[in-house]
């Protein structure tokens, strides 16, 4: 439980995090107790004039789907094909240049479950095709519904997985799996992380404007969630439900000028707080509300995992390798992927091993963490096997904060107030 | 540095002015990631006594043997600038390799060894010729760069790779690959050459790496009461010459510890401003100042006393020090 005070006798060496996940290991079926962590890094010593022996091989998978492109509202933001696995890429080709020291080798199994195909159907090919390319260890970009289809097929049971794109709290509570991780933030991490801001801020009367989708409702939720967690009031809450529009019209902005005012006006708020996944609306809020209000949320200030304006803690070499690879901006669901990948690489270099159980042991263990361009070690929390991570908040042009904000306290690590902490999980995976 | 100095007697942060119209017997040199300066600092008044514009983005600095010139990493401009310790301005400006970020100077030759942080490189430049002599692929991000005593062993700290690579400087070949925790930033040899210390960022730790096996010998580790564990993040290592006592830069704990360089046991903590970098004793060993990132200042340590005489302001985002006796 987080707390809000300062406590100056905050001592908190942390305490260990739990366990390894039982039930990953009973489904890997591992057999023998790891080597110790700390023996293998001080024996991690390279003799690079010995012969060259054949390298050690890590295969990392990746299941993504085709769809539609997701066009932005902004004109500024370009129409994408490739996000998401463009992330796993880098982390790859980030990890070979670690191996190549090590004598380990990582690649890359691509695999794309089809538009215009019946789903079920090319999971199940997807998947099997993937187990039968050795892949034990799989990034999964996909959304929740299609996961959660791939996570049922029985190739699935022998993978360790992790979900780099869906933000669903479900999957993180009572649809959590013992052999699922995810590196993408859930919905209530960024819902917590931008209502610490704001109640730093003193900005606790929130307007909720959500979309109509089941995306945005869950993240309505989230935001109500973390109103409450952290003492704001969502004093009215609004749906947007007008027809949707292409992005392109001439004189568009007439209509959206008269309409917005209009469908913002009511209970006196300090900021409004927006629901829309799909980038449908949010865009049209900032600068056209009832009242001179700041807009927050799926757009405006931003609470996310990645974004272009961030450029602490190493962050520029980060952007600086993606763009030269992939001649475009990081996305969030890029670097999700990214870390997704370099956790097996970690894994990897720290074991010397190639044994997909062994690594998917050492990544849910409790002596893995990840630099990540965060300022500070990652890990995975035992109880949901979600990523615990600083949180930014991204302003259109440049980096507003990171979260967690100062003076939200917690017994263990300071992370673990974003999001389902240990009391509040309604997983049952350990 | 840690030289014995005569002359200069500073006990309890009560200050004695020297003969001879008052002339600092050393000279503290900050480089100012943000501002684009290189801030000069008087030991004797503690007030910055002149500011050298430089090239973007200063962040490694460095001496020439002779003290003549102080070498500036400018990574946004990707070279090096050099600046004239007399006249304090620029007057030069070396190759270096894109995104310099941090460098040494061979012990013995006019040679600098240049991290190249976003091109996996360390380039290799002479300061005399201005030639670059050779580049070196590393792992990603090099960031730390240490030399052994007598200039044969070069070692480089990639950041994302997690390595200490250890290079042979006539072959400038790797010759080995040692793991450390995540994040590793700077790397010192002690000063008997037999080990180099690693600081790493993320993992909050040192490792003592045995030049003969090649090996971590020693992990030290940090714990400050009331201090979240992610805080503690080992950067600047400072290793007094007559091999007693090591200094470690603890980042956003905002402390710098004070650690047995025989037997690795924490001695204590020093309290400093806020995100402290690098750190340089004074020639005579009895101050130590600190860079602190985010409060914009350097404290100065009285090292016997344990406590901070002074912080002041020096720029935006002070990163390098360096100390010219």
């Amino acid at each position: 439980m987080w707390r809000r005070r300062q406590d100056p006798d905050r001592a908190a060496p942390e305490a260990a995090l739990g366990a390894i996940l039982a039930a990953v290991l009973a489904i890997l079926a591992l057999i023998g107790p790891a080597p110790a962590w700390a023996a293998e890094t001080a024996a991690a010593k390279e003799p690079a004039g010995a012969a060259p022996a054949e390298p050690m091989h890590v295969i990392v998978g990746y299941l993504g789907q085709e769809e539609v492109p997701r066009q932005p509202l902004s004109f500024l933001e370009p129409e994408l094909q490739d996000e998401g696995v463009q992330g796993a890429r880098l982390g790859i080709a980030d990890t070979n240049t670690t191996g190549r020291f090590l004598n380990q080798r990582f690649d890359l199994v691509e695999a794309v479950i089809p538009r215009n195909t019946d789903p079920a159907v090319a999971i199940a090919a997807q998947m099997q095709a993937l187990a039968d390319k050795g892949v034990r260890l799989l990034v999964a970009d996909l959304p929740a519904e299609r996961l959660v289809q791939a996570l049922d097929q029985p190739a699935a049971g022998g993978m360790l997985v992790l979900n780099a794109r869906a933000p669903d709290d479900n999957l993180r509570n009572e649809a959590c799996r013992p052999n699922l991780l995810h590196t993408i933030p859930s919905r209530r991490m960024l819902a917590d992380a931008l209502a610490q801001y704001l109640v730093w801020k003193r900005w606790t009367r929130w307007m909720l404007v959500a979309g109509r989708y089941p995306e945005d409702l869950a993240y309505a939720e989230a935001l109500r969630r973390a109103a409450r967690k952290f003492g704001a009031k969502i004093v009215e809450q609004k749906s947007w439900t007008f027809e949707e529009g292409n992005r392109r019209a001439d004189s568009g902005h007439t209509t959206v000028q008269s309409l917005v005012p209009t469908m913002t006006q009511g209970a006196d708020h300090d900021v409004l707080v927006v629901a829309d996944e799909r980038d449908i609306f949010g865009e049209y809020l900032p600068f056209r509300t009832a009242e001179p209000r700041l807009v927050a949320g799926t757009q405006g200030l931003v609470p996310t995992n990645w974004s272009r304006v961030h450029e602490q803690w190493g962050a520029t070499q980060l952007h600086s390798r993606f763009e030269k690879l992939a001649g475009r901006w990081m996305t969030p669901r890029d670097h999700a992927a990214w870390v997704a990948v370099r956790a097996v690489g970690e894994a990897a270099t720290r074991t010397r091993s190639a044994d997909p159980e062994q690594l998917s042991r050492f990544i849910t263990g409790p002596d893995f963490t990840l630099a990540a361009f965060k300022g500070q070690a990652l890990s995975f929390r035992p109880w949901d096997g979600q990523l615990r991570q600083p949180v930014l908040l991204a302003g259109p042009r440049m980096l507003v904060s990171v979260s967690p904000q100062d003076g939200f306290l917690h017994r263990v690590t300071t992370l673990d107030t974003l999001g389902d902490d240990q009391s509040d999980s309604r997983c049952t995976r350990q | 540095m840690g030289r014995m100095r005569a002359g200069l007697a500073v006990a309890l942060g009560v200050l004695t002015i020297l003969p001879g119209g008052g002339a600092a017997a050393y000279s503290v040199y900050v480089s100012n990631e943000r501002s684009n300066t290189v801030a000069v600092v008087d030991p004797e008044t503690l007030t910055v006594s002149k500011t050298i514009p430089v090239g973007r983005r200063p962040r490694g600095i460095t001496f020439s043997h002779d003290y003549k010139h102080l070498y500036v990493c400018v990574g946004d401009d990707d070279r090096v600038d050099v600046i004239d310790t007399a006249s304090g301005t620029v007057v030069d400006s070396l190759p270096s390799g894109p995104d310099p970020e941090l460098f040494v100077l061979h012990p013995q030759k006019p040679v600098l060894y240049i991290a190249n942080e976003d091109d996996n490189m360390v380039t290799v430049v002479d300061t005399q010729t201005r030639r670059v002599l050779g580049e070196i692929q590393v792992g990603v991000e090099p960031e730390g760069m240490g030399i052994s005593p007598d200039g044969t062993v070069l070692v480089n700290t990639s950041e994302t790779t997690n390595m200490a690579h250890f290079i042979d400087t006539t072959s400038l070949q790797i010759t080995d690959n040692v793991l450390v925790d995540s994040r590793p930033r700077v790397a010192q040899f002690t000063p008997d050459g037999r080990h180099v210390w690693v600081s790493s960022e993320i993992g909050g730790t040192v490792s003592v790496i045995d030049m003969q096996t090649r090996q971590v010998v020693h992990k030290i580790g940090f714990e400050v009461r009331g201090v979240p564990k992610e805080a503690i993040q080992a950067v600047g290592i400072e290793l007094t010459a007559d091999g007693s006592t090591a200094f470690v830069a603890l980042g956003p704990s905002n402390r710098v510890a004070e650690v047995d360089q025989k037997t690795y046991a924490v001695r204590r903590y020093h309290l400093v401003g806020q995100r402290v970098w690098n750190l340089a004793l004074s020639p005579d060993g009895k101050r130590l100042y600190t860079t602190n990132g985010v409060s914009n200042d350097v404290s100065v340590i009285d090292v016997a006393a344990g406590k901070v005489i002074k912080s002041l302001p020096v720029g935006d985002s002070p990163w390098g020090v360096a100390v010219k006796p």
